[in-house]
C-alpha cells in the first residue's frame, strides 16, 4: 500500500465560520449557516435560502491578502489554504517539493456574469479584468502564486466530488514520491449561474434543507473553501506538531447511470465506499462515523442511503450530513467535509444532522441528531457524489 | 515500469480523424483561427445521447470512442479528461438566457452540459463504465495532469488500460474575448506562414485528442511514453534550459540521443523568443518540427503534439508539411516534445519507438 | 373542440421536437396517446424539466410542483388536456 499519507494541517471557511474554531463552535451549538441571500444579487433573493459566507469581498480580501477585485472563489480559497498551511507549521517548505492541488466548479464566474451583462449588448464592452480569471485553473494559480507554491499546481473539476478528488490525487502524488507536501482541497463561491442552474433542476429546497428526512425537498446552495495539508510520512520526524490523522483510503468510481440523477441502487456510491474500505484495509464495521454527502435531495439521499444499507449491512456507524449546516458548497464540499472529518477524529466529535424529524422509511438507520463528544472516532468515511456520476469517498484514520 | 501508448485519435483542424494517411493533405487557414474538421457523428455516437451534446462533447466523445476502438478496448480501467475552457457553448447559452430572461424560464440542458466533467461523464455513460473518472482543468497543464494521473494509475495497478485525453473549443464569444487580450495576429495570415511572420500574436485553435495508455507490452503499441514533466513560471530562459537538461538527465538520456524535437512555436514573436534561444543552446544541431500552425494555439494543444509524435514513431517518417526532410533512412527512435503556453506552463514529453 | 385539440396536439409535437432537440423525429412520428416517458419515446428526467419550461414559455402555465409532471406529461394528449383545462381557467 505504500507509506501512509498524513494530515498535518486543516483550514476551512463557510457560512458557519471563517476558520476551524468558528466552524467547530457552530457545529457544536447547532448554528446553521442558511439564511436569506445577502451578497448575491438575484431575483430569487427572497425565495431561495442559501448559505453564504458572512463577509463581503472587501472583508474577505483583508483576511486573505488578495485584492478585493478578484473573484470571490479565489478570495475564499486563499483564506482556507493559508489557515491550513499555518496550522501545519512545516519548516523549510522552500526546500521541499510542495504542490497545490485545488478544485472548483465555478472558476471566476461571479465576475464573468457581470462582464457578460455588458458584453451581450456590445462585444467591445465589459471590463477585461472581470474575465481574466474566468478559468477554474486561473483561480488556483492566483492562490498558488500568493502562497509561493510553484513546484506543482493542478486543478480538478468533477462537480460535487471535485475537492475529494483533489485530496485523493494529492495523496497519490505524495505516495509516488513526486511531492513531499500538498495543500489539497477546493473552493466555490455562490454565483447566479449555479443558483439558476440548480433552480432549473428543481432540486432546491425553498426552506432550510433536511438531509435524510422523509420529507426532504432539496438542497440549499452554499459557498466556502476547505483544504488539508498532506505530508509524506518521511517528514513525520521533522513536523513540529502531531499530525491529525492519516488519509488511509480513497476511491473514485462512476455511477454511469444518468447525467444528473444517481442510480436508485447507488451503484457509484457503493463502489466508491467499498473501494475506499478496500484500499484502507478496513471492514465496514471499523468505520466510526460517516460524513454523508447528504445534500437533502430526494434522489441523492435515497441513493446514498441504499448504498450504505447494502455495504454496512446491519453494522451502521454513526453518520450525519454537515450540509445541514453549511449548505452544499459544490466544488468545495469534499474539502470542507474532509476538514470536518479530520477534526472529528482529533476531538472525538460526531456532528448532528440538523432538521431531521422523520427518518426515511426505506432505511434501517437514522443519522445522529445530537452533537456527540468524547466518542471513540478511529476511522471516518467522507462521501462526495456529483453530477456526471462522479463518486468519491475518502477515509481518514487515527494514528496508532 | 514502462508506459505505452496503444492508440491515439484526434479531431483537429487537419484531416486527422479516421485517416490511415498521416498529414498528407494539410489544410490551410487564412484568418485568425483554425477550427476542427468534424466527422459525421451518426455512426459513432448513439442518437439518444447525441441530441444533448454540444460540439465539444461530440468531438471529445468521438475521439475517445475512436481511440478505444483502435486499441480494441471496450472498457477502460480509467477515464481521465482534460479541458482548460470547459464546455463554452453550453456555458454561453445558459449565461445569455439567464441575463436576457432575467433569471426566469431557463432550460436545464445547457446548464447540465456546461460542467467541465461532461466529456468524461458522457464517455462513462456511453460505456457504462464504473471505473475511475477524473477531469483536470488547469489551463496549460490540464492535459499534462491527465497524463500524469494516467501514468500513476498504470504504476499502481497491473494490467491496465487508461483512456486519457483533452478537448478545448473555440466559440465566437471566446475568440472575441481572447482577441481583446491581444493574443492573436492583428492582420490575417495563412497558418502555413504563421511561424515566419515575426510579429506579435498567434492563431487561435481547438481540438479533441484521446489516447489509450497501457502498462502491457504488445506489438500493437504505437510508442512508449518514457517520461513527462511540467514547470510553472520559470524565472528566466536559463531556468528553462536547466529544467530541460535535468529532465533528460533523470531519464539517463543525453540530448544527442534525441532524433526529433517537436516544439510549441506559435508565431508570436514574444513567446517564440524562448524557442529561438533554445535553438542556439540546448536544442542546437537538433532536428526540430513545430505543430501549432496545424492546430492553432490553445491550452491543451500538447495533446495534438503527442498525437503527431506518436504518428511519426509509428510511420517512421515525417510528413512534408512538417517541413523537414526525413529521407535519411535512419530510424526515428526518440522524440522530445517541448511546449510552453504563454510562458506560464511549460511541458516536456519524452517518447521512444516501440 | 376536436379540431382545436388536434391543432394543439400538432403544435405540441412540433414544440416538443424543437425543445428536446429530437432531430430524427417528425411530428407525425409521435402518437397522440403514445407514452412519452420510460417506454414509447423514452424521455428522461431532464426532458421532463424541459417540458415544464416549454409549458411556461409557450402557454404561460406554471406547474405548481415537479410531482405533477408524470401525470401531465404522460402523453401528448394528456399535455393538451392539461393546457386546455388551465387556459380556460385563466379566461
Amino acid at each position: 500500500m505504500g507509506n501512509p499519507v498524513l494530515v498535518a494541517g486543516v483550514g476551512v471557511i463557510s457560512a458557519i465560520g471563517k476558520n476551524t474554531a468558528e466552524s467547530l463552535d457552530a457545529l457544536e451549538s447547532g448554528r446553521a449557516g442558511m439564511g436569506e441571500m445577502h451578497w448575491l444579487n438575484s431575483v430569487h433573493k427572497s425565495k431561495l435560502p442559501v448559505a453564504e459566507v458572512n463577509l463581503n469581498n472587501e472583508d474577505l480580501a483583508s483576511l486573505g491578502g488578495l485584492p478585493s477585485s478578484v473573484s470571490r472563489t479565489a478570495l475564499l480559497s486563499i483564506i482556507a489554504a493559508k489557515e491550513a498551511l499555518a496550522d501545519a507549521a512545516i519548516d523549510n517548505l522552500e526546500h521541499l517539493r510542495v504542490g497545490f492541488i485545488s478544485a472548483n466548479t465555478v472558476g471566476g464566474m461571479d465576475k464573468t456574469e457581470n462582464f457578460f451583462s455588458e458584453f451581450i449588448s456590445n462585444p467591445q464592452k465589459g471590463k477585461l479584468r472581470d474575465v481574466i480569471h474566468h478559468e477554474c485553473g486561473s483561480i488556483t494559480e492566483l492562490v498558488a502564486d500568493h502562497l509561493g507554491i510553484r513546484h506543482y499546481i493542478s486543478t480538478i473539476s468533477t462537480a460535487c466530488s471535485s475537492s475529494a478528488n483533489s485530496i485523493f490525487f494529492a495523496a497519490r502524488l505524495i505516495k509516488n514520491n513526486i511531492l513531499d507536501v500538498a495543500v489539497a482541497g477546493g473552493t466555490d463561491a455562490l454565483t447566479k449561474f449555479t443558483l439558476n442552474g440548480f433552480n432549473t433542476l428543481m432540486i432546491l429546497d425553498p426552506e432550510f434543507c433536511k438531509p435524510f428526512d422523509e420529507n426532504r425537498r432539496g438542497l440549499n446552495l452554499g459557498e466556502g473553501a476547505g483544504y488539508v495539508v498532506l505530508v509524506s510520512d518521511r517528514l513525520i520526524s521533522s513536523l513540529k506538531k502531531q499530525p491529525y490523522c492519516s488519509l488511509s483510503g480513497y476511491c473514485n468510481a462512476n455511477d454511469a447511470y444518468h447525467q444528473t440523477a444517481s442510480s436508485p441502487e447507488g451503484t457509484g456510491s457503493f463502489l466508491a465506499m467499498k473501494g475506499a474500505l478496500k484500499q484502507s484495509g478496513l471492514n465496514p464495521s471499523d468505520i466510526s462515523y460517516i460524513n454523508l454527502h447528504g445534500t437533502g435531495t430526494q434522489n441523492n439521499d435515497i441513493s446514498e442511503g441504499t448504498a450504505i444499507k447494502l455495504l454496512f449491512d446491519g453494522h451502521y456507524p454513526k453518520m450525519s450530513s454537515t450540509k445541514s449546516f453549511t449548505g452544499h458548497t459544490l466544488g468545495a464540499s469534499g474539502g470542507v467535509e474532509a476538514v470536518f472529518s479530520v477534526l472529528a477524529i482529533r476531538h472525538g466529535f460526531v456532528y448532528p444532522n440538523l432538521r431531521l424529524t422523520t427518518p426515511m422509511k426505506e432505511l434501517p438507520f437514522v443519522p445522529e441528531i445530537k452533537f456527540l463528544k468524547n466518542e471513540k472516532i478511529d476511522h471516518v468515511l467522507s462521501n462526495s457524489f456529483g453530477f456526471g456520476g462522479n463518486c468519491s469517498s475518502l477515509i481518514f484514520s487515527k494514528l496508532k | 515500469m514502462q508506459v505505452f501508448i496503444k492508440s491515439a485519435s484526434s479531431i483537429s483542424p487537419q484531416k486527422t480523424f479516421g485517416q490511415s494517411s498521416f498529414l498528407t493533405e494539410p489544410v490551410e487557414y487564412a484568418g485568425k483561427k483554425l477550427t476542427c474538421i468534424e466527422p459525421d457523428y451518426s455512426g459513432i455516437i448513439d442518437s439518444k445521447l447525441i441530441r444533448r451534446m454540444s460540439r465539444i462533447i461530440k468531438m471529445g466523445v468521438a475521439a475517445a470512442a475512436a481511440s478505444l476502438k483502435e486499441a480494441k478496448i471496450t472498457m477502460p480501467d480509467a477515464i481521465i479528461t482534460a479541458t482548460a475552457y470547459g464546455c463554452l457553448e453550453d456555458t454561453e447559452i445558459f449565461l445569455k438566457k439567464m441575463i436576457q430572461n432575467k433569471e426566469e424560464m431557463l432550460s436545464p440542458t445547457a446548464f447540465i452540459q456546461s460542467t467541465h466533467n461532461t466529456v468524461g461523464a458522457q464517455i462513462a455513460l456511453m460505456l457504462k463504465c464504473h471505473n475511475y473518472n477524473n477531469t483536470f482543468v488547469n489551463r496549460g497543464f490540464s492535459f499534462e495532469s491527465a497524463i500524469l494521473d494516467a501514468i500513476l494509475m498504470l504504476q499502481e495497478n497491473e494490467n491496465n488500460h487508461v483512456l486519457a485525453g483533452a478537448a478545448d473549443e473555440i466559440i465566437d464569444t471566446s475568440h472575441s474575448i481572447l482577441s481583446r487580450f491581444g493574443l492573436y495576429k492583428n492582420e490575417p495570415v495563412s497558418n502555413f506562414d504563421l511561424l515566419q511572420s515575426g510579429t506579435k500574436g498567434t492563431m487561435n485553435g481547438e481540438g479533441a485528442t484521446f489516447f489509450v495508455l497501457t502498462n502491457q507490452a504488445s506489438k500493437e503499441n504505437q510508442a512508449a511514453l518514457d517520461a513527462i514533466s511540467t514547470f510553472y513560471k520559470p524565472q528566466s530562459i536559463t531556468e528553462t534550459e536547466k529544467n530541460i537538461l535535468s529532465f533528460l538527465k533523470e531519464q539517463s538520456t543525453d540530448i544527442n540521443e534525441i532524433d526529433i524535437i517537436i516544439t510549441g512555436k506559435n508565431g508570436d514573436s514574444r513567446g517564440d523568443e524562448i524557442y529561438q534561444r533554445l535553438s542556439h543552446s540546448v536544442f542546437k544541431t537538433k532536428k526540430q518540427v513545430h505543430y501549432k500552425y496545424l492546430c492553432g494555439e490553445y491550452p491543451t494543444s500538447t495533446a495534438f503534439a503527442l498525437w503527431v509524435a506518436i504518428k511519426i514513431l509509428k510511420h517512421q517518417s515525417i510528413p512534408s508539411i512538417l517541413g523537414m526532410n526525413s529521407d535519411s533512412g535512419k530510424p526515428i527512435k526518440r522524440i522530445l516534445i517541448y511546449n510552453h503556453h504563454q510562458n506560464l506552463h511549460h511541458s516536456l514529453f519524452l517518447l521512444s519507438a516501440c | 373542440m376536436e379540431l382545436i385539440m388536434d391543432k394543439l396536439m400538432a403544435d405540441l409535437k412540433r414544440q416538443i421536437i424543437a425543445q428536446l432537440n429530437l432531430k430524427d423525429l417528425k411530428p407525425e412520428d409521435i402518437g397522440d396517446d403514445e407514452p412519452l416517458f420510460v417506454e414509447g419515446l423514452g424521455l428522461d428526467s431532464i426532458d421532463a424539466l424541459e417540458l415544464i419550461v416549454l409549458l411556461q414559455q409557450e402557454y404561460n402555465i406554471k406547474l405548481s410542483s415537479a410531482d405533477e409532471g408524470p401525470k401531465v406529461f404522460y402523453s401528448v394528449k394528456t399535455m393538451a388536456e392539461y393546457i386546455t383545462a388551465h387556459q380556460s381557467q385563466k379566461e
